[in-house]
Order: C-alpha cells, then sequence, then structure tokens
C-alpha cells in the first residue's frame, strides 16, 4: 500500500504536484478493494470500471471512496443488502451521492451493511457477515460495516455510512477509526434507503477529523428534495478547526461511566473505564474543563426500549414500499396479497421480520399510546436532559460500548450486566439529532476502542474541532487496521 | 319509507385539479389518458424518495376549510395511513386524521335542496394524496401512477342528511364550491370526484338527536358518480328498511359494502370487526409548520362569493327569477361576466337575457368558455346601450351581436361600418314618407284611421326606401300624422 493509507489533505496534494494520478489511486484501491473483499467481505458491489476524474481545487477530486450501498447511486446496483433489493439498479443519485461526485469523489465499491441498516453487528447482509479487519473473528459492528472495515484497512481514506441508533459511531469505535454524523438534516437523506426517518443520518467514517470534516463539507446543504434539510452553507468545517480548545467545557453522564453502576464489572469493563478517564484527564491537559454530571438513570435505561419503539414502528412502514410489485423480485402468488407475502418472506432476514412486527404492534390503534406515543414523550424528555446539558456544557464525552468489538461466536464474550445504556446511550444523538463524533481513543486487548463526544445541533464545528484537539493529542490518528 | 326516517353521511373526496404539480411530488397534476406520464420517483416510492408539500394544495385546501366554515389549524402536520394495496405505492397513504388537527375540522354548509334551505355539519376536511388507478382484465391488472399523488380533499359530513335527493344537492352545491375557488373541475367524468356515503335509518318516531336511536351504520364505497349516490342511498333505505320489516335489522352487524354499478345494488365487503387498523402516525419527513395568521388572512381576502349567495343576490337585488339566476350562477366565470356587465351601469335584467340567451348558445354551439369569448362585458355595454338609445332596434340588435363576433369589431364600429344607424331624424324621413305617399296612391286613398292595417305597408316601403334603417316606431307614427292630414 503506498497511497491509500494517506489522508485525504496529503493525497490531494500529491495529485496537484503530479507525483501520482487518479487513475494510480483508482488502481490501488481496486487491488485493496479485493483483498478485503477476500478478507472480510465488505463489499456488495466492487466497481472495477471505476475511471479517474480531473484533478480539480476540491480536495475530493480524483480520490476514491466507497458508498454505503442504502446509498442510491443511478446505474450501480443498491441493494441495502436485502434479497428484496437483490438485483435493483437505482435510476437517479441520492442527493449526497450527486455532491460527492460533483466535487469529483470516485467510487469504487457499495459497502456491505446490516440489512436496511437495521442491525449493529454486519451480520445480517444478504452477503454474509462482515469480518472485522484487526481480527477476523471479531465483529465490526453495524450497520455500516462494511464502510468500517474497508476505511481501517486501508482501501481509501474515507467510505460514507449512515446512522439510526450508532450505525456509523459504534463501528467507526470497533474498527479504530473515526465516524461522524452530523446534525440531523445538514446532509440531504433524499436517496438514502430509509430505515426510520426520525432517526436517520448520513454521516463518514475516515480515519482522522479532518477528513471526516472535508467529506461532510462536500456532501452537506439545504436540498429541496428534503423538507427536513436545513442552510448550512455559513458553516465550513474544515475551516473552523483550528484546535483552540482551552475553556470549552465538556461533561461525562456519571450513571454511565460510574463502574459502581455496574454489577462485578469484567476486567475488560474496567480497562474500558480506566482508559476512558485516561482520555478524560488528557482532556483536561487541554484546558478543557471537564465535569461529571448525573441525569436520572430511569431516564437513561428507557434510552433503549425508546429506540426500539420508535425505530421499528418507523421502519415497518417505510419499508412497505418493498413489494415486488414496482421493483425488486416479483414474488408468486394467485393474488398480489400472496405475491407480496412472497417476496417480503423470502427478501427479509429473520432479525428484520421481528423489527417489523414490533413496529406493527406498537402501532396499532389499541397498542399506540401505550407504547409508541410514550416512546416520543420519553425521546423528548431525553433529548431535554441533553439539552440542559448543552446549555452549560460544548459537548458531552463518553465511552463508545462496554470494550473493544465483540466476538462473531457469541459465547466467547464475557457479557456484562447492565450495561445496554453504555451500550446504547449514543441513540440519545439521533433523538437529538445531534452532531456526533467517535474517534479512536486506546487499546484493549490489542484492540482498538472509542470515544464520542457529542454536542448541540448546529453546533457540529465545535463538536468536530474538539475532537480535532483530542485526536492531535493520541496516537491513533490515522491508524491502519493490523491484524492481532 | 313512512314509518322510518333516514340518516345520511358523505365522505366527498374531490381531486384538487388546479395546482401545477402533485401535492408532495414535483410531477405534473394533469388529467392525461397517456398512462404514466405524469410520474416522478416519488410518485413510484422508489427507495429514497422523499415527500415534499406543495404549498398551493395547503393554501387550495385552506381556502377549501374557510369556504366551508371550519377552523383551520395551527399547525400543518400530515400522517400516514398504512396499508398494502397495489395501487398504494408506498404501502402508506399520506393523509390527515383528526388528530392533530386537519386543514379544516367542525364547519358548516347551507344549500339548497328543491326551493328549500338546508344545513349540513361539517366533521372535518383533510388534505391528502391520491392512489394509482388500476384497471383489471381477465388474468391480469394494469397499474396507472398518473393519479398518484394527485392532491385530494376529503370531506366527511355529519349524518345531517335525510335523503336521496338532498345528498345530490349537497354534492352539487360542493362541486360549485370547489369550481367557484378555482381548486377544482370536480368533474366526475375524470373520476375527480369519489364518493363514499353512509346510510342507517331509525324510527321516524324516535328522538333524532339521541344517536342511540340512530340505527346501525352501513357505509358504501366507491360511489363514483352523484347518479350512483343517488341510487346507492335509495338502495340501501329500501334493503335497511325490509330489514326492519322482516324484524333482521338489529341483528345486523356495522358493516362496509360495496357499490355495485351494473347490477345498481351494494355488496357486503367487510364487518366492522374486520375493519383494517390503518396505524396512523405523523409523517417524520414533513417538519410540522406552522400557518401563520397573516397567510390565512391573505388566502381568506381572496375567496370569491360563492355561487349560493350570488344567486340570492340577483333574485333579491337585481328581481331576477329563480331560473335565471339558476343559469347564471352554474359556472364563476358566466356569472363574473355577468356580474361585470352590471357593474358598468347596465339594466341586469337586459344583461341576464343576453348573457342566458344569445351568449350562452353562442359558447355552447363554439364549445368555448367565456374567457375565449369576443365580446365582452365593454361591448355589451355599447350594445344594449345603442339599443336603448333606439340607435338599432332590437331586431338589429342580434344582427349587430353576430356581426361583432364574425368581423372581431365593436358593436359601435359594426353599426357605422354597416350603415346599420336608424334613422330617428324625423326631417328625413319625412322626406321618404312624402315619396311614400306620392308612389301610393290608392293604398293612401283606402287608408281607414279605425283599421290602420295598411300602415305596416307603408312602413315595409318605408324600409325598403331606408334599406332597414328606419327606426320603425318613429316612422309609424310620422306616417300615421301624414295620412291623418290628408284625410282632413
Amino acid at each position: 500500500m503506498k497511497y491509500m493509507n494517506k489522508s485525504i489533505e496529503e493525497l490531494h496534494e500529491m495529485l496537484v504536484k503530479k507525483e501520482v494520478t487518479s487513475a494510480e489511486l483508482i488502481k490501488e484501491s481496486l487491488e485493496m478493494s479485493h483483498k478485503i473483499q477476500d478478507e472480510c467481505n465488505a463489499f456488495v458491489t466492487i466497481l472495477d470500471d471505476a475511471q479517474p476524474v480531473e484533478v480539480t481545487d476540491n480536495l475530493l477530486s480524483g480520490i476514491p471512496c466507497g458508498l454505503k450501498d442504502n446509498y442510491s447511486t443511478k446505474d450501480i446496483l443498491s441493494t441495502g443488502s436485502s434479497n428484496t433489493l437483490k438485483d435493483y439498479v437505482p435510476f437517479f443519485d441520492a442527493t449526497a451521492v450527486s455532491k460527492l461526485k460533483a466535487a469529483g469523489a470516485v467510487f469504487v465499491n457499495k459497502t456491505v451493511m446490516d440489512e436496511f441498516g437495521m442491525g449493529g453487528t454486519g451480520t445480517t447482509g444478504h452477503t454474509g457477515t462482515v469480518l472485522n479487519p484487526w481480527d477476523k473473528t471479531r465483529m465490526t459492528a453495524g450497520s455500516s460495516a462494511g464502510s468500517a472495515a474497508a476505511v481501517a484497512a486501508g482501501v481509501y481514506p474515507y467510505a460514507t455510512g449512515s446512522d439510526t441508533g450508532d450505525s456509523i459511531r459504534k463501528p467507526a469505535a470497533y474498527c479504530g477509526i473515526v465516524g461522524y454524523k452530523p446534525t440531523y438534516g445538514m446532509i440531504s437523506r433524499y436517496g438514502l434507503f430509509p430505515f426510520a426517518s426520525s432517526l436517520d443520518h448520513l454521516g463518514v467514517m475516515t480515519r482522522n477529523v479532518k477528513d471526516a470534516a472535508i467529506v461532510v463539507d462536500a456532501m452537506k446543504g439545504i436540498d429541496k428534495n428534503d423538507m427536513t434539510s436545513w442552510d448550512s452553507s455559513h458553516i465550513h468545517l474544515r475551516e473552523s478547526l483550528d484546535g483552540k480548545v482551552k475553556g470549552k467545557k465538556l461533561c461525562y453522564v456519571k450513571e454511565i461511566v460510574d463502574l459502581s453502576n455496574y454489577e462485578n464489572p469484567s476486567a475488560e469493563l474496567k480497562e474500558h473505564i480506566a482508559n476512558f478517564m485516561k482520555t478524560v484527564e488528557l482532556c483536561k491537559s487541554l484546558g478543557i474543563e471537564v465535569e461529571e454530571v448525573s441525569v436520572d438513570k430511569t431516564l437513561l435505561n428507557a434510552s433503549p426500549a425508546v429506540y426500539v419503539v420508535i425505530s421499528c414502528a418507523e421502519a415497518t412502514s417505510n419499508m412497505s414500499n418493498l413489494t415486488g410489485i414496482i421493483f425488486g423480485p416479483r414474488g408468486q402468488g394467485d393474488n398480489y396479497i400472496e405475491m407480496m407475502k412472497d417476496h417480503r418472506t423470502k427478501g427479509f432476514s429473520p432479525l428484520i421480520k421481528r423489527r417489523f412486527v414490533i413496529g406493527s404492534y406498537v402501532l396499532q390503534s389499541q397498542n399506540q399510546e401505550r407504547y409508541f406515543r410514550n416512546a416520543q414523550r420519553v425521546r423528548r424528555l431525553l433529548v431535554d436532559a441533553w439539552k440542559d446539558l448543552f446549555k452549560k456544557y460544548d459537548g458531552v464525552i463518553l465511552p463508545v460500548g462496554s470494550g473493544p468489538a465483540k466476538h462473531l461466536d457469541g459465547s466467547k464474550d464475557i457479557l456484562d450486566k447492565d450495561t445496554a445504556v453504555l451500550e446504547e446511550h449514543l441513540q440519545i444523538g439521533n433523538f437529538g439529532g445531534f452532531p456526533s463524533i467517535t474517534i479512536p481513543n486506546g487499546f484493549i486487548s490489542n484492540l482498538p476502542v472509542g470515544v464520542n463526544i457529542t454536542g448541540n445541533c448546529y453546533d457540529d464545528a465545535n463538536v468536530l474541532n474538539i475532537a480535532y484537539a483530542l485526536e492531535e493529542a493520541m496516537d491513533y490518528k490515522n491508524q491502519i487496521a493490523k491484524e492481532v | 319509507m313512512g314509518k322510518y326516517k333516514a340518516k345520511i353521511g358523505l365522505e366527498m373526496h374531490c381531486e384538487i385539479s388546479e395546482t401545477k404539480t402533485k401535492v408532495f411530488s414535483s410531477a405534473k397534476n394533469e388529467y392525461t389518458e397517456q398512462a404514466n406520464s405524469n410520474i416522478r420517483p416519488v410518485d413510484m416510492a422508489f427507495p429514497g424518495v422523499l415527500p415534499v408539500v406543495n404549498k398551493e394544495a395547503v393554501r387550495m385546501a385552506l381556502m377549501a376549510s374557510m369556504a366551508l366554515k371550519c377552523q383551520q389549524p395551527a399547525y400543518m402536520y400530515f400522517e400516514r395511513k398504512n396499508y398494502y394495496y397495489p395501487d398504494l405505492p408506498k404501502g402508506f397513504q399520506l393523509t390527515q386524521e383528526t388528530k392533530p388537527i386537519p386543514v379544516g375540522i367542525y364547519g358548516e354548509v347551507t344549500f339548497e335542496c328543491n326551493g328549500e334551505e338546508k344545513r349540513v355539519r361539517i366533521n372535518n376536511l383533510h388534505l391528502e394524496e391520491d392512489a394509482a388507478s388500476l384497471d383489471h382484465y381477465d388474468d391480469y391488472s394494469t397499474i396507472d401512477y398518473n393519479r398518484a399523488g394527485v392532491p385530494l380533499l376529503e370531506l366527511v359530513t355529519e349524518p345531517d342528511i335525510t335523503s336521496a335527493e338532498e345528498a345530490v344537492a349537497f354534492l352539487e352545491h360542493m362541486r360549485s364550491v370547489y369550481q367557484y375557488l378555482g381548486i377544482s373541475e370536480a368533474d366526475s367524468k375524470k373520476g375527480q370526484v369519489r364518493c363514499d356515503v353512509n346510510v342507517s335509518i331509525m324510527d321516524e318516531n324516535l328522538d333524532e338527536n339521541d344517536p342511540h336511536n340512530w340505527g346501525t351504520k352501513i357505509e358504501v364505497k366507491n360511489v363514483n358518480s352523484f347518479g350512483g349516490v343517488r341510487d346507492a342511498i335509495k338502495y340501501e333505505i329500501k334493503r335497511q328498511t325490509k330489514l326492519k320489516e322482516n324484524n333482521e335489522y338489529d341483528t345486523m352487524e356495522q358493516q362496509t359494502r360495496r357499490w355495485d354499478e351494473e347490477s345498481g345494488t351494494t355488496i357486503y365487503m367487510r364487518s366492522k370487526v374486520d375493519a383494517i387498523d390503518y396505524k396512523y402516525f405523523v409523517e417524520p419527513n414533513i417538519p410540522k409548520f406552522k400557518i401563520s395568521s397573516e397567510w390565512l388572512k391573505e388566502i381568506k381576502a381572496s375567496i370569491p362569493r360563492l355561487a349560493y349567495d350570488r344567486k340570492k343576490e340577483y333574485m333579491t337585488k337585481y328581481g331576477l327569477s329563480d331560473y335565471d339566476a339558476s343559469i347564471l350562477v352554474k359556472q364563476k366565470d358566466i356569472s363574473d361576466y355577468f356580474e361585470e356587465t352590471v357593474s358598468l351601469g347596465c339594466d341586469a335584467k337586459q344583461v341576464a337575457n343576453w348573457t342566458n340567451g344569445m351568449i350562452l348558445s353562442y359558447l355552447n354551439s363554439k364549445e368555448i368558455s367565456i374567457n375565449e369569448f369576443f365580446l365582452n362585458p365593454y361591448m355589451l355595454k355599447e350594445l344594449i346601450d345603442l339599443i336603448n338609445a333606439k340607435t338599432i332596434s332590437s331586431k338589429q340588435g342580434k344582427e349587430v351581436f353576430a356581426k361583432v363576433l364574425e368581423k372581431q369589431k365593436s358593436p359601435q364600429e359594426i353599426v357605422k361600418s354597416e350603415g346599420m344607424m336608424q334613422i330617428t331624424d324625423t326631417s328625413e324621413l319625412d322626406q321618404i314618407i312624402d315619396e311614400v305617399i306620392r308612389e301610393n296612391p290608392e293604398q293612401v286613398a283606402s287608408y281607414d284611421p279605425e283599421r290602420p292595417k295598411i300602415l305596416d305597408y307603408f312602413i315595409g316601403q318605408i324600409m325598403k326606401k331606408t334599406r332597414g334603417k328606419a327606426n320603425p316606431a318613429t316612422a309609424s307614427q310620422l306616417m300615421k300624422e301624414k295620412l291623418n292630414d290628408l284625410q282632413k
């Protein structure tokens, strides 16, 4: 590997100075794609005919990248890693795809995901399990599994992702890279296959914070096709990274971080929390004030249930267009009901079907008040709790998950009790549409772990800048996965 | 019916046909026979598409809400109504349920049925999207997505209607309202108006205000013409009356039936217990948006006077007959034409006669609208003034009318260029009359003032000499005087 381990700015400079051509970058990226496909099963499609692009002033021009397979790409197979769309070739680009194209980005593959983003393991895509490049017996987490594996393995400097619960930020941690989802609506969702519309975010996976800023600068913008998008033309993420964080304020939540919350914590969990506290100390040494805050534990514990109820409800409705009538493999049957049933029975994995059942159940008129509406109320309470924190703090800093990547064979993991909130608190970033970024902050059992910073809506530049300064102070920037 | 009275409620779906694009899509909102030509990805629910609200459709819906005296919401929401059907690409319809508040709630409509004033309360009015249209053949069906996403207004009445005639009168009234508001052609031939009808019957001697006495609600779906509504209601009343008489009514379950046009009957579809749970929830892709009071004011100011009010005014203020007033208000542009001409200072009855007579028959024969009609209100005033000033006769007026349209010139110009000015100048007429007397000594001799029939002959001679330009009344008067003088 000569080029694909480099950052976007480095590659751009080499392209401008003609030290390398776009074609050479693409060639190496494609070679790496095939290698990582063999090793990790990260791609649905490898675009072997990817063509070089003229190098312009745009930092992304001529540089290869990957797109998660739930991004609608004109004339390129887009499956959402589902059998229901296994041969679906869209005739239009997602807005974010058009924007990357306009910036001169070169797409070299479409990455595997949990089916339609509905999973956190990278094991439910229709093309099979994605393996973690650091340890092939472990998962990448998901749903942006292939993107995380590929960026970590050095296939290209960045790949797009999408995040409904933590689908960018969790796999980023498990794969030792940066995962950033900006404020809800900063990037248009037009052309992203929906999972849960009120929680879905587009975002990016990179190996350093500046690259994440560069890519989102290119993807963002108000879009007439997405009423929830907003005008961010005054925000220039890359330009606003100055690393000046003295006087910034962060907080962490005692009910999530304090070990006393967990009965008989495992050595790994202890190590993970200790590593997080080390990062906190590092922040302080940079001049950032970090304080411990307390949030109602009952409220926090409700978060995973709120997520299940809302995301499943929206998902079951969002995916009602998958009937095999207009697109997707036509089902067999004597009438339309039988045809739709056949298509959906054969097309969806058991995990998704289970979520559809939950979604339908909580929306039924006799259950809706008890489950769906209450979940929306609790969502509001959680968002308000975080907004309260943002009145005083620039962001909330928390560890991602309860440790490093889990084994694909679940029996090998020691599962700590009551760690649901630790595993799932990133969902609050989706409930509130908050900008949220995960960066690597160390190793446990030789595997990378991550830390997350989440800030208030529209305050993306501030959140990224804190992450940028912190990243600079640690040794994990631009790391490439090494088999352990 | 005799012993029973009917309680009828209507759900009237009317497409908004006058927006440029569909309600959540940038595809054209236009009726066309060419299947699947007005579609965008969002209309077929390809993965990743999102709805974008058409503000114009919302404006028109709010206008209708005001015309129905409904309350308007402070915020606009849309909701998903989830169910699977091949005409519904997304697997849900974007619509508005009653919570949060739709585009209108709790209104009232006053209309006329057989000369009587009737009132129907409106439960709610909501804006939604239409489904695709299906055609079924022996062993396959086709789907046309042109209609998918066309804005649709659904109006739900309280069960205040008591007969089939009243239901049809209400629908005709609503069609006129929508046409006057300029939001829909409301043409059932184009499938723009579709109804569901709720019918129940109750014993006539029971208290109508107590819902317990209302009987069992039967919903009849898919009634697609006003004639169908009338027939379906009549059929249901007959059917339910028979059940009452056979003592079977009380065991009848609340149910949904379907109107079968061919057999003229309603057919059982499903019982209330099998009702579909639509799992409504607020569409997350459309942020709730505030409807400003300024915007509402602006919309309110743009609502024209409606047919019902205009007709009343034409009868009371101008003394027009019910018949004439009804014809005038049938189409808004005709009524506007009439009002504009009257506002120029013309006599309303004269304008009504011209409009309902010559003008409408001309428009019908040429199959054009009054907006394409050359003779504008100013010219109609000119024409009426020419006749009233006796410059031309009424008979000549009709010729001028035809010539104006033929030559595309104003009535004044036609009268001038065709030499149609009446001769009312008595000295000129004197000379001509003297000539006629000289040339017809026999007829002059036979003149008898008691039997002045011969006068017609003289007038004919005068007209011949003036090529019809003599004012008949003046000529007749002068002629009579001359003949009387001669006799003395």
